[in-house]
C-alpha cells in the first residue's frame, strides 16, 4: 500500500496534463473538421468525434492500468510485445486490409487496428532493454548488429505493407543512439546524405559535381597547413580531369559533361586516397573518401529516384521540392492545406467558423491534416500554442529521462521523446509545405483509435518508469 | 553513459530548432502573407451567373414585335460524372455518341471540376422529359437561358439576330464571357447595351468537388440579374407585314420614314429570311445556308445597297437649279424627245418645258440645261460642280445616316479630285459628267438615304435623321434624333417641285397610282441597267399638305419605275393612311402580289 502510494506521488503530473490538453485540442478540433449541421450533438458516436471520444475513454482506461502496473512487466515482457508484434506485422501482409493504397491495416469487427502504430513502443521497450543490459558497447560489431536488426526488422515489414511513412518513424532512434554514444560522424553523414538527396534531385548532376570538386578542394585549402600538399592534391584532380577531356574528345564527346567530371573525380579520388595512405595521412585520403562517396551517391539518387521510388512518392518529392507543381495535383493536399492554415490569420476565423475545412478542401482533415483546421480556425495564436506544447513535451521528456536511474527508463524515455518528435516535425512540416506528404498523424491530435492508443501507450509506459526512478532495479 | 549526458543539449537543440522553424514559417503564413487569405475565397465561393433576360422590341403602337423563350444549357462537371446509359443519355438529347464524347473531352480540358456547357438551348419540350430522366446522370445539371422568339416573320434585317459573343466580343468589353449571347444585328447589335440588361451573380459556398452547400451569406452578396431595357421601336408593323408581303418573289428595298420626326416605319429588304431561322441550335447550319444563298437574303439592301437614284434625283437638281438662280420658275427649255444632245428624252410631252412639267414629264434635256447651267455660273467647272456637290451632301446623300442602324454605308458621291482622278483636273466640265444631271453615273445611294430625301422634300426643306427607335424604357435615345436638319434652299422653291410631283402621280400615273381621296406626290425613275431588265424607282410622299409619310421604293429589275415601285409606293401609302387598300384598287394589289421579278433576264 505504502509502495503504491509512493507511485501516485511520483508521477510526473505535468505530463500528464499535457496528454489532457492536446488530447481534448485533438477532440475539439475533429469535431471542427467533420463539423456538419446534420450531426450537431457532440457526443453523436456515429460521427468521427463522437468515436474518438470513445477512444479517448479507452485511452484513459489504458492509461490508468498502465500506471497500476508493476514496472518490472515492462522490462521483461519487452521482447515478447516485440516478437508478438513482428508476429502481426507479418500477418498483416496476408490477412490485412488495405487502406489508402497501405495494407496495415486488421479488421475486427468493424474496428481497425493498425500493429504498425504498437510497434514502436514495442521498439522502444526492446531498444532500451537490450542497450541497458550490462557490459553493452555501442560500438561494438555486434551490438551495432543487434540494434540495426531490432530498428530494422519493423522498417522492412512496414515498408512492405507500402506504408512509408509509419516506416520512416523508425530512422528517429537514431537520435536516442546518438544519446548513448553513437558518434556523431553518424548523424553527420545522415544529414549529408539527406542534403545530398535533395540537392541531387534540384540540381544538375554538372553542377553539382562541380560544388562537389570545389568544396573539397576548399576544405583542403582551409585545413592543410603544408602548402605543397594541397598543390598536389590540385594537380592530381586537375590532371584527372584533363585526362578524361581529352579521353571524351578523342571518343568524340560520346559521354556528357557530367559523366567527364564525376570519372575524373572518382579517379582523382583513388589517387590521392593511395598516396595518403602510403604516406599515412588520413585526413587527406578521409576527405577524398567523402568527396568519392558523394559523387557516386549524387548519381546514384537519380537512378534510384527513377527506378526504385513508387510513382506517388516521387511526385510528392517533386512537389516538395518545387520540381513539378501542378495546384490541382499532387501539390493539391499541400496547397489546399497551405491555404486553409494561411487564411486562419492571427487568430484564426473563430472555432466552427473555418472554411476550407468545413467544406472539405482539405484532404485527411480529420487524421493526417488535422493541424489545418488549428490553423484556419485559431490562427498563428492557435498553431503556436500547438507547437509550444509539443516543444514542451519533448523538452520535458529529455529532461525526466535525463534523471532516470535506470538506462532502461533513459533509453525508453528518449525512444517516447524523439518517436513524437519525428511525428511531430513530419506532421506539421508536411502541413505547411516544409516535408513531403507522408501520412502520419499528429500524436494526441488526429483522429484515429489506433495511433491514439499506441501514443497513449508510450506515454504512460514512461511516466509509469518515471514514477519508479527512485527504486533501483 | 553520463559521459553523453551532454548530449541531451544537441537533443533539445534539435527540437527547438524545428520547433522555431515552424512558428517563423507559420508566422509567414498566417501573419505576414495575405495572399493565402485571397485563396481561401477563392476556394469556397464559387460564383455562378444570373442571366439576364433581353429586354423585349414593340411596334410604334405597342405591337410586340420580339420577345424571348426559355431553353436549357446542359452543363456537365467532369469530377462528378458517374457511370451512365450513354445510348439513353444521346436519345434524350437527340446527339450522337461521338458528339458526346468529344464534348465530354472537351469539358474535362477546361476543367476537371468547374462545370461547362456540353449541349446549348435545348428545347423546352426537350427538356422536359429531359428533366423527368436527369437524376440518372450524376455531374450533369441544366441552366435555363433565353432565346429569341418573333411574333412573326417581319423585319428580321431591322430587328437583327443574337448569337454567341466571339473572342474579339470579350476582348473589346470584358463583360462578356464565353457563352453568352450578344446582338450580331440590327437593333439587337445597336441597343445591345439596352436590351441585354446586366447579368447577375449568386454566390454559393462550394466544397472540393463543386458540390453546393448553400448560398453565401444567406444571398445578402448575391446581386439579381436585371432584366434588360425594353424598346419600342418606330416600325409600324402592319405596314412592314404588307410591305413585306408585296415584295414576295422580288428583288429590292423599301424605306418609309415619318417626314415630321424621322421615324422609320417600315424597312425591307428583299428578299428577307424568317429570323427564328437565326435562334437556337439551327443558327449555325441556317446561317451557312442563307449566307451561301444566291439572292443574298442576309444582305440588308436598305442600308447597304447603293442604287444609282435615276430620275428622282431629278428633284434634287431642279431645287439646286432654283436656290441658285441658274433657273427660275420662267424658265424653258425646248425639248426635241428622242433627238435632244447631249441626253435625249425617254418621253413623249410637249415642248419647251417649264419646271412643273419637267419634274411631271422626267424631262432629260431640261435637266441637263439646269445642271449645265449650275455648273457654269461659276467660274470652273470644278467650282461650279462643288457648290452642286455641297447641296447634294445637305440632302444626306454620301454621308452615313444610319444613326442606329449597324453597318450603315455613305454611298458615293463623287468629289472633284475623283474627276481629276479620271478625267485630270481641268479636262472636265458639265458635259463630262451630265449624267449626274439625271441620276446616274458615278452616284450610289441607299434606300435609306433617299427615303430621307423624299422626306426632306416632303417637309419642304428640313430633316430629322432617320431612326428606328422611338423609345427605351427609363432611358433616353440619342439627342440627334430631334436635331433639326436644314438644306440651304428655300421653303418657296419646294412648291413648284411637289406640284410637279403631284401632277405626275395625278395625271400620268392616274392609273395604277393614284389613291382616291389622297394627293400622293411622287418622283419616278428607271435605273439603266446593263445586265438585265431596267431596275424600278419611286420616291413619292403623302398627303401633300402636312405629309404623314415619305418613302423610297426600289425593285430591282422593275422596268421602269412606273411598273412596280410606283404602284407598290401607293398601296403602302392608302394601307398605312386608310388601314386597307380600296375595292376597285385590289386589282393592282394582286398584280403587284402576283408579279415575280426574281428571274434577271425577264422580258422587258
Amino acid at each position: 500500500m505504502a509502495k503504491r502510494n509512493n507511485i501516485w506521488a511520483n508521477i510526473d503530473w505535468v505530463l500528464i496534463l499535457i496528454f489532457l490538453l492536446l488530447v481534448f485540442m485533438g477532440w475539439l478540433n475533429i469535431y471542427a473538421a467533420v463539423y456538419n449541421e446534420e450531426f450537431q450533438s457532440i457526443f453523436d458516436t456515429s460521427q468521427r468525434y463522437g468515436k474518438q471520444l470513445i477512444w479517448i475513454g479507452a485511452a484513459l482506461v489504458i492509461g490508468f492500468i498502465i500506471l497500476l502496473t508493476d514496472t518490472n512487466f515492462f522490462v521483461f515482457f519487452s521482447y515478447i510485445f516485440y516478437g508478438f508484434l513482428i508476429l502481426l506485422l507479418f500477418l498483416v501482409l496476408f490477412f490485412g486490409r488495405e487502406i489508402n493504397g497501405a495494407k496495415s491495416w486488421f479488421i475486427i469487427g468493424g474496428f481497425g487496428f493498425q500493429p504498425s502504430e504498437f510497434m514502436k513502443f514495442a521498439t522502444g521497450l526492446v531498444l532500451a532493454r537490450y542497450m541497458s543490459t550490462f557490459g553493452f558497447k555501442i560500438h561494438k560489431i555486434k551490438s551495432l548488429a543487434v540494434i540495426s536488426a531490432i530498428i530494422f526488422a519493423p522498417i522492412v515489414l512496414i515498408l512492405l505493407q507500402n506504408d512509408t511513412g509509419s516506416a520512416l518513424v523508425y530512422f528517429s532512434f537514431v537520435l536516442v543512439l546518438y544519446r548513448e554514444g553513437l558518434s556523431g560522424i553518424v548523424l553527420f553523414f545522415g544529414f549529408l546524405i539527406a542534403v545530398l538527396f535533395v540537392l541531387a534531385l534540384i540540381v544538375s548532376n554538372l553542377t553539382l559535381g562541380l560544388i562537389l570538386l570545389a568544396a573539397v578542394l576548399l576544405v583542403y585549402l582551409i585545413f592543410s597547413t603544408k602548402q605543397h600538399r594541397v598543390t598536389r592534391v590540385f594537380l592530381i584532380y586537375a590532371i584527372s580531369l584533363g585526362l578524361f577531356f581529352i579521353l571524351n574528345f578523342i571518343l568524340n564527346d560520346k559521354f556528357e559533361v557530367s559523366v567527364v567530371i564525376a570519372a575524373s573525380s572518382i579517379l582523382g579520388s583513388l589517387v590521392v586516397m593511395y598516396l595518403s595512405i602510403s604516406k599515412r595521412l588520413v585526413n587527406y585520403g578521409l576527405i577524398s573518401l567523402i568527396f568519392l562517396g558523394s559523387v557516386l551517391f549524387t548519381f546514384s539518387v537519380d537512378y534510384a529516384f527513377d527506378n526504385l521510388l513508387e510513382p506517388h512518392h516521387q511526385v510528392r518529392i517533386n512537389e516538395l521540392l518545387r520540381i513539378e507543381s501542378n495546384p490541382q495535383g499532387a501539390g493539391y493536399h499541400v496547397n489546399q492545406s497551405k491555404i486553409a492554415i494561411g487564411s486562419g490569420g492571427v487568430l484564426g476565423k473563430g472555432y466552427l467558423n473555418g472554411t476550407q475545412t468545413k467544406f472539405d478542401f482539405v484532404p485527411e482533415q480529420s487524421t493526417d491534416f488535422i493541424f489545418c483546421t488549428v490553423g484556419e480556425e485559431w490562427g498563428f495564436a492557435g498553431t503556436t500554442t500547438v507547437i509550444i506544447l509539443f516543444l514542451f513535451l519533448l523538452t520535458r521528456l529529455v529532461w525526466l529521462a535525463e534523471r532516470q536511474r535506470s538506462g532502461f527508463s533513459r533509453i525508453y524515455g528518449y525512444s517516447v521523446a524523439v518517436i513524437l518528435f519525428f511525428h511531430f516535425m513530419v506532421n506539421i512540416g508536411m502541413t505547411i509545405g516544409l516535408m513531403p506528404v507522408i501520412g502520419i498523424p499528429l500524436p494526441f491530435f488526429s483522429y484515429g483509435g489506433s495511433s491514439l492508443w499506441s501514443f497513449t501507450i508510450l506515454l504512460f509506459i514512461f511516466i509509469r518508469l518515471d514514477a519508479s526512478r527512485l527504486e533501483q532495479f | 553513459m553520463n559521459v553523453y549526458s551532454k548530449r541531451k543539449f544537441v537533443i533539445i537543440a534539435v527540437f527547438v530548432v524545428i520547433g522555431l522553424i515552424f512558428i517563423v514559417s507559420l508566422f509567414r503564413l498566417q501573419v505576414l502573407d495575405s495572399a493565402y487569405k485571397q485563396y481561401a475565397t477563392n476556394n469556397v465561393l464559387r460564383e455562378e451567373v444570373q442571366f439576364a433576360a433581353r429586354g423585349l422590341i414593340y411596334d410604334r403602337k405597342g405591337k410586340l414585335l420580339v420577345y424571348n423563350k426559355t431553353a436549357y444549357d446542359l452543363k456537365i462537371t467532369p469530377q462528378d460524372v458517374g457511370q451512365f446509359d450513354t445510348l439513353l443519355f444521346c436519345s434524350l438529347l437527340e446527339i450522337s455518341k461521338e458528339d458526346l464524347e468529344v464534348g465530354i473531352q472537351k469539358a474535362k480540358k477546361y476543367s476537371w471540376y468547374k462545370p461547362s456547357t456540353l449541349v446549348k438551348q435545348i428545347s423546352p419540350e426537350s427538356f422536359a422529359v429531359l428533366k423527368e430522366q436527369l437524376y440518372k446522370f450524376e455531374g450533369f445539371h441544366t441552366q435555363s437561358r433565353t432565346l429569341r422568339e418573333y411574333s412573326s416573320s417581319a423585319a428580321a434585317h431591322a430587328l437583327g439576330y443574337v448569337g454567341e459573343v466571339g473572342s474579339r466580343d470579350i476582348e473589346r468589353d470584358n463583360y462578356y464571357k464565353s457563352g453568352d449571347y450578344i446582338g450580331i444585328s440590327g437593333i439587337e447589335k445597336t441597343y445591345e447595351k439596352q436590351l441585354r440588361g446586366v447579368k447577375g451573380t449568386k454566390k454559393n459556398l462550394v466544397d472540393v468537388h463543386n458540390r453546393v452547400q448553400g448560398s453565401y451569406r444567406n444571398g445578402q452578396e448575391d446581386i439579381p440579374a436585371q432584366v434588360g431595357k425594353n424598346i419600342t421601336s418606330t416600325l409600324d408593323l402592319d405596314l412592314q407585314l404588307y410591305a413585306e408581303q408585296l415584295f414576295q418573289n422580288k428583288r429590292g428595298s423599301v424605306v418609309a420614314i415619318e417626314p415630321l420626326t424621322g421615324e422609320v416605319l417600315a424597312m425591307v429588304s428583299a428578299p428577307a429570311y424568317n429570323p427564328t431561322l437565326l435562334v437556337g441550335r439551327v443558327r449555325g447550319n441556317n446561317y451557312s445556308k442563307l449566307v451561301s444563298d444566291s439572292l443574298m437574303p442576309l444582305f440588308n439592301r436598305s442600308l447597304q445597297a447603293k442604287y444609282p437614284p435615276g430620275s428622282t434625283f431629278k428633284v434634287i437638281n431642279t431645287l439646286i437649279g432654283l436656290q441658285e438662280q441658274s433657273i427660275n420658275l420662267n424658265t424653258r427649255f425646248a425639248c426635241f424627245g428622242k433627238g435632244t444632245t447631249p441626253i435625249r428624252c425617254t418621253h413623249d410631252h410637249g415642248s419647251p418645258v417649264g419646271v412643273v412639267e419637267a419634274i411631271r414629264e422626267s424631262c432629260n434635256p431640261f435637266l441637263w440645261n439646269t445642271f449645265r447651267s449650275i455648273l457654269y455660273k461659276y467660274e470652273s467647272s470644278a467650282e461650279g460642280f462643288n457648290a452642286w456637290r455641297s447641296y447634294v451632301e445637305s440632302f444626306g446623300i454620301g454621308k452615313n445616316l444610319s444613326s442606329d442602324f449597324p453597318n450603315g454605308l455613305k454611298g458615293d458621291l463623287p468629289s472633284e479630285s475623283d474627276y481629276n482622278k479620271i478625267y485630270g483636273e481641268g479636262h472636265w466640265n458639265a458635259l463630262t459628267v451630265r449624267s449626274l444631271a439625271i441620276g446616274q453615273g458615278e452616284l450610289g445611294v441607299t434606300p435609306l438615304q433617299m427615303a430621307n430625301y423624299a422626306a426632306i422634300i416632303a417637309n419642304r426643306g428640313f430633316y430629322y435623321e432617320p431612326h428606328i427607335i422611338k423609345e427605351v424604357k427609363n432611358d433616353t435615345i440619342s439627342s440627334s434624333f430631334e436635331t433639326k436638319n436644314i438644306v440651304p434652299i428655300n421653303k418657296v422653291h419646294f412648291e413648284p417641285i411637289i406640284e410637279g410631283m403631284l401632277q405626275s402621280v395625278a395625271l400620268n400615273l392616274a392609273v395604277l397610282v393614284k389613291i382616291p381621296e389622297i394627293e400622293m406626290c411622287g418622283k419616278t425613275g428607271t435605273v439603266e441597267n446593263n445586265q438585265g431588265s431596267d431596275h424600278s424607282v419611286f420616291m413619292a410622299f403623302a398627303p401633300k399638305e402636312n405629309p404623314k409619310i415619305a418613302l423610297f421604293v426600289y425593285v430591282e429589275n422593275g422596268v421602269w419605275g412606273s411598273r412596280y415601285a410606283a404602284p407598290m409606293a401607293s398601296l403602302m401609302v392608302e394601307k398605312y393612311l386608310t388601314g386597307s387598300i380600296a375595292t376597285k384598287r385590289k386589282w393592282i394589289e394582286k398584280r403587284m402580289l402576283d408579279a415575280n421579278l426574281l428571274n434577271p433576264n425577264q422580258p422587258k
